[in-house]
């Protein structure tokens, strides 16, 4: 235990996910030590970032104003939404500079026992985006998991009934990996989503 | 050597840091065992698909002074690929997986390892309605941790049966003389289904009408809750569509 302040600022380090009490305190004693740190820059920031980012109010993702930049820009096609479970898996998506639809952040995946189930996720508001038809094709990327699998089941049980197009991102053999390595699930997947050699 | 060596069942997962995640196993020899897969969520992991919930797999240990390493796994059952596909199944196998987490502690139960891999795959043939194996497994997974129903003698008492007051609080049916004031009745038709799915006469729970198995579903769902103390998370989002048709 360290004397007063010092203490606090890593017991308020050691909160945020991911620190545990040695990173916080190494975090904390940085801080402290290093007079280069612009502390005053990072205070900022973080002040700014609780009043100015919110969530778009169409998809789901962290943006500075209502909407977020993307279902700001009217060069998306307004006919694809991709379905993904966090904002982090929009950016992981954008950098791939495939997809040219806009999005749809649930914000998380359903899980039962976590107590995390469908209402629990922006499934209504999807419903909702989806009324008119100006929707073509929802494209489910949820986690390759076994929770975003069931999220990916439970939405394509939901929307096949509205009649537009369904798909699921790819899954098999990663790039790079040995065949050797994959497991039954992985290989099995990359056998039943075979693709003709051109 | 601080290696072991045993078959496991994934109960649950919680992620750890950036790439790796804290498994909860229900092991064949060790009972439940809490174990780190390093790198498991990497999309080039080694690990891929075996260490996911509801698989089965024979697993490598590395001793750790509180959780132990994942060194090694090969799939022994992939049932999570099959289950996942049902949401019915899936929310079902969630309440399995729950309630043998909160069943098991560190000695081994082979008992209620066996007992949980035979309904997973049951799930994941699509042997039996999905709820209706839930249920079946609560009631036996129970009974092995010491709280069996009885649905036919009285609970308290043991009178001869058969009765019709379903008191959970009590362990299943009591007598007239038993049965606290205000006590619920139950139909033969249900508490000849709740005795079927306990001792697995699949022939008679599927020949019972939805309603009683519905109200039997409703008993065993209080039953579990009432033994073990705090609600079962994912109970509350079992998907019973398939047994209402």
């Amino acid at each position: 235990m360290y004397e007063g302040i010092v203490q606090e600022l890593i017991d308020e380090f050691g909160r945020l996910p991911g620190i545990g009490p040695k990173s916080a305190q190494r975090i904390a004693f940085h801080i402290v030590q290093t007079e280069t740190f612009d502390v005053a820059h990072l205070a900022e920031l973080l002040t700014i970032v609780r009043d100015k980012v919110h969530f778009c109010v169409i998809c789901g993702n962290v943006a500075e104003q209502e909407t977020c930049s993307i279902c700001r820009d009217p060069r998306r096609d307004l006919s694809l939404i991709c379905v993904v479970e966090e904002a982090k898996d929009v950016v992981a998506i954008e950098r791939t500079r495939e997809f040219r639809g806009r999005y749809h952040v649930l914000g998380g995946a359903i899980s039962p026992i976590d107590g995390i189930g469908p209402d629990d996720l922006r499934i209504r508001q999807l419903m909702q985006r989806l009324a008119d038809d100006t929707v073509t094709e929802v494209i489910i990327a949820t986690d390759p998991n076994l929770e975003g699998e069931a999220t990916a089941t439970y939405l394509s049980r939901l929307l096949s009934p509205l009649g537009m197009r369904i798909t699921r991102l790819a899954s098999g053999l990663p790039v790079g990996g040995d065949l050797e390595y994959a497991d039954e699930v992985t290989l099995g997947r990359a056998f039943e989503g075979r693709t003709v050699v051109k | 050597m601080p290696l072991y060596r045993d078959e496991a069942v994934v109960l649950r997962t919680h992620k750890l840091g950036e790439a790796d995640r804290i498994l909860t196993l229900l092991t064949r020899q060790h009972g439940k065992v809490r174990a780190v897969a390093k790198g498991v969520r990497r999309t080039a992991s080694k690990f891929g698909a075996r260490l996911e919930p509801f698989m089965v797999a024979d697993i490598q240990f590395y001793e750790g002074r509180s959780l132990d390493i994942v060194t090694q796994a090969e799939s022994l059952g992939s049932y999570g690929a099959q289950i996942v596909g049902d949401y019915d199944a899936y929310t079902s196998a969630n309440a399995m997986v729950e309630t043998a987490d909160r069943l098991t502690e560190s000695e081994a139960s082979l008992q209620q390892y066996l007992l949980l891999v035979g309904a997973l795959r049951s799930l994941s043939r699509r042997e039996h309605v999905p709820n209706q194996t839930l249920d079946s497994y609560l009631l036996r997974a129970l009974s092995l941790a010491g709280w069996a129903p009885s649905f036919y003698d009285c609970a308290r008492c043991q009178a001869e049966g058969p009765h019709t007051h379903a008191v959970v609080q009590l362990g299943g049916v009591v007598c007239d003389n038993c049965a606290p004031p205000g006590a619920p009745r139950l139909d033969a038709e249900t508490i000849d289904h709740l005795a079927a799915l306990l001792t697995g006469s699949w022939d008679v729970v599927e020949a019972s009408s939805p309603s009683a198995t519905s109200r039997a579903s409703g008993v065993v769902a209080a039953y579990t809750q009432w033994h073990l103390e705090r609600g079962l998370k994912s109970l509350s989002h079992v998907s019973r569509e398939e047994g209402r048709r």
